[in-house]
């Protein structure tokens, strides 16, 4: 006991609104339709994933972040957006990305090494990935400061991970955010490992939602492996910030069911009985119990789901091959552009240096 | 760890190296992200926390700048910590603390207080890796007055030069090209001997040309002076190492014997490394200059995604061009 010192006492009970058996837990009016529409996305995303594992160990793509179990966290929160809101991810966002309308031959090109596959439209709304954790919440801050600036209602939702809540971004992000009263919903996605670093040793808190409490910031934490119960929080989440200029944090509670990234070897630090108790709560599953349940989906429509699923894959990945025959024509002075809006007077000279060397080799 | 008769790795070498200054001070500690249990990403910690526990094998939270900040204050606190930047690429969280005090709290304080601190991190590109995994930025670390900057080319001199640094009263950035981490097996004898921060090492001997690099691009400068021997040009090769202090003595010396500068180097050029050797050997060998000093080095431009690293860093054919036409100036 203490006298004078009190210690946190976190009240989150996390939001579950459909059980692992496709049975809603209460009698709630549901958006079936939405829900179907993120059963097909999280399909989508899953099985590109797949293919994304699949060709990067015949070394066709680089390294890469699978995002398998974390679907209905990332797009049961992405379905909340409007196509106007923001989406600034970390790296392992691909389902939300693939919500949010992101090409798939593009992110193929990506991860095959190209910068071109990062040619988005101008003004794009959905960013491409940051790498260095929790760098891009503060951005997500003064994204959302500006569009109020501007007279726009649109919302940023900003993705990190258990681990980016030890970065002093975090905080700080959370605290500008907060005193601004910028529009951002911070969406960390706990699934449980950084790296090889599990959740309980990267912070004393006995949650991560409570770290928003701190900065005077709303929270909840939720069933990150329940789309439903994700969509129901993000819904508040982004009322609050798109009518009244409030933050808010949501913790989904996942699982990362792959490796950390392709370079990263799990069975050295964690006990893979853990991955299979996660087996059983996958997300994808529950929304599938809960469809045919209603009878809006039948083995029929599923096998016709995963073709199309799989045709548009192929046809990304022979779209990507393509386009990167393509690339490795282009010379190799593209790596000059796109450094300031005009090349400076030393790029204009390295940049004709270098394309005199690359002349002269193939003479 | 593998059989030094077989020689190894760089991953190897700095394995051994911290092994064997963990077990000759119990006041010696690592930390860092997953450098415990996972024995670190490129492996480099492995076997540590088995032998020297939790307390000193510190698997941190995902913080830089606090891993940075919690070994200065190890550092000033009687321990000789090894902190590790997963990659230099994520290190920039740390700058402030680097900056701020690791470099300044012996003159702050007057050498009441000191920091025998050591910064690992793997640098570089040539490895396939995602973005913020491939820069080169040695300079921001040897720009700064009272921090020493050290970048070995081979598992050997990984080693000596490890155990240098952590003997160092100061703190010492020891950035690790992580393109030679396997590319290269070399015997480490039992009883070798640390290396000496702030000395350059001449690693070929030759009497028309100084070539001058470090880290992976050494590799490619010695290719380059091997295959130019079959046409006449005899070069010397050096290997810097510390990029902070720089010895310039060893550099100007043979400099006044070739009369011929080139510098090799993959970070941007412009302000970069090879702009202050050339500097020094202008200062100290001027007029023992035949034809202008040259630098091959990678753009003022970020480094590509891995499609194309290659075509941003120097290679040995335009190593070998630069030394051809400054033969023929």
């Amino acid at each position: 006991m203490t006298a004078y010192l009190s210690w946190p006492d976190p009240k989150f009970e996390p939001h579950e609104a459909l059980a692992p058996d496709g049975t809603l837990l209460e009698d709630d009016e549901i958006d079936i339709g939405t829900l179907e529409q993120i059963y097909k996305t999280m399909l989508c995303a899953r099985r590109f994933d797949e293919r994304l594992l699949k060709l990067q160990r015949q070394g066709a793509l680089g390294t890469f972040a699978p995002i398998k179990g974390q679907e209905a966290a990332q797009i049961g929160a992405a379905a909340c957006l409007r196509e106007d809101d923001w989406l600034v991810p970390s790296f392992r966002e691909t389902g939300a990305a693939l919500w949010r309308g992101a090409d798939m031959a593009d992110l193929l090109v990506t991860l095959a090494g190209w910068n071109a596959g990062n040619d988005l439209p101008e003004g794009a709304r959905t960013l491409p990935d940051t790498v260095p954790v929790a760098s891009q919440l503060p951005i997500a801050a003064g994204i959302a400061h500006a569009g109020r600036l501007r007279g726009e209602d649109a919302i940023v939702m900003a993705c990190f991970g258990d681990g980016a809540t030890s970065e002093g971004d975090f905080h700080e992000a959370l605290n500008f955010a907060g005193v601004l009263e910028a529009p951002v919903v911070f969406l960390c996605q706990n699934n449980g490992w950084a790296i090889s670093t599990p959740r309980a040793r990267q912070t004393a808190s006995q949650t991560l939602a409570q770290k928003a409490h701190a900065y005077g910031i709303p929270a909840a934490q939720v069933d990150g492996n329940d789309a439903l119960a994700v969509m129901q929080v993000t819904q508040e989440a982004v009322a609050l910030a798109r009518d009244k200029g409030q933050p808010a944090m949501i913790e989904a509670l996942t699982y990362r069911m792959e490796v950390h990234t392709t370079a990263d070897d799990p069975t050295r630090y964690r006990d893979e009985g853990e991955v299979e108790e996660w087996q059983d709560r996958d997300p994808i599953e529950r929304v599938r119990k809960l469809l045919v349940a209603r009878s809006q989906l039948d083995d029929a429509m599923q096998e016709a789901l995963e073709e199309e699923i799989r045709d548009r894959i192929d046809a990304a990945w022979k779209e990507a091959k393509d386009r990167i025959s393509r690339l490795e024509e282009t010379p190799g002075t593209a790596m000059f552009d796109h450094i300031f809006a005009e090349p400076t007077a030393p790029l204009r000279r390295q940049r004709k240096e270098f394309s005199d060397q690359e002349e002269a080799a193939n003479d | 760890m593998t059989d030094a008769s077989d020689g190894l790795t760089m991953v190897d070498a700095i394995n051994r190296a911290l092994h064997e200054a963990m077990a000759e001070d119990d006041t010696t500690a690592v930390m860092g992200q997953d450098v415990g249990v996972n024995g670190g990403v490129f492996r480099v910690t492995e076997g540590l926390i088995d032998d020297y526990g939790v307390a000193r094998v510190i698997d941190t939270p995902l913080a830089e700048s606090g891993i940075v900040g919690l070994a200065i204050g190890m550092a000033m606190n009687g321990a000789r910590p090894i902190a590790e930047m997963q990659f230099s690429g994520f290190s920039y969280y740390a700058l402030a603390q680097i900056e701020n005090h690791a470099a300044r709290i012996r003159w702050r304080t007057r050498g009441a207080h000191t920091v025998p601190l050591v910064i690992r991190m793997p640098y570089g590109a040539g490895v396939r890796a995602l973005e913020h995994h491939s820069e080169s930025r040695e300079v921001f670390y040897g720009h700064m007055p009272g921090l020493k900057t050290v970048i070995p080319a081979t598992p050997a001199r990984a080693h000596a030069l490890l155990h240098a640094a952590i003997r160092d009263p100061d703190p010492v950035i020891f950035m690790e090209p992580k393109a030679v981490y396997r590319q290269m097996r070399e015997p480490i004898a039992d009883d070798a001997e640390p290396a000496q921060i702030g000395t350059s090492r001449v690693v070929r001997r030759g009497k028309d040309l100084t070539l001058v690099s470090y880290g992976a691009m050494l590799h490619r400068a010695l290719e380059a002076a091997e295959t130019l021997a079959a046409e006449d040009i005899d070069i010397e090769v050096i290997d810097i190492e510390t990029i902070a202090p720089l010895d310039a003595e060893t550099i100007a010396k043979s400099v006044g014997q070739t009369g011929r500068l080139l510098i090799v180097n993959e970070a941007p050029p412009s302000y970069g490394a090879a702009g202050e050797i050339a500097m020094r050997v202008i200062e100290q060998e001027f007029y023992a200059l035949r034809v202008p000093i040259r630098r091959v080095c990678g753009w003022d431009v970020h480094v590509p995604f891995f499609a194309r690293e290659q075509t941003y860093l120097p290679s040995v054919d335009r190593i070998r061009g630069a030394a051809r036409a400054m033969m023929a100036d």
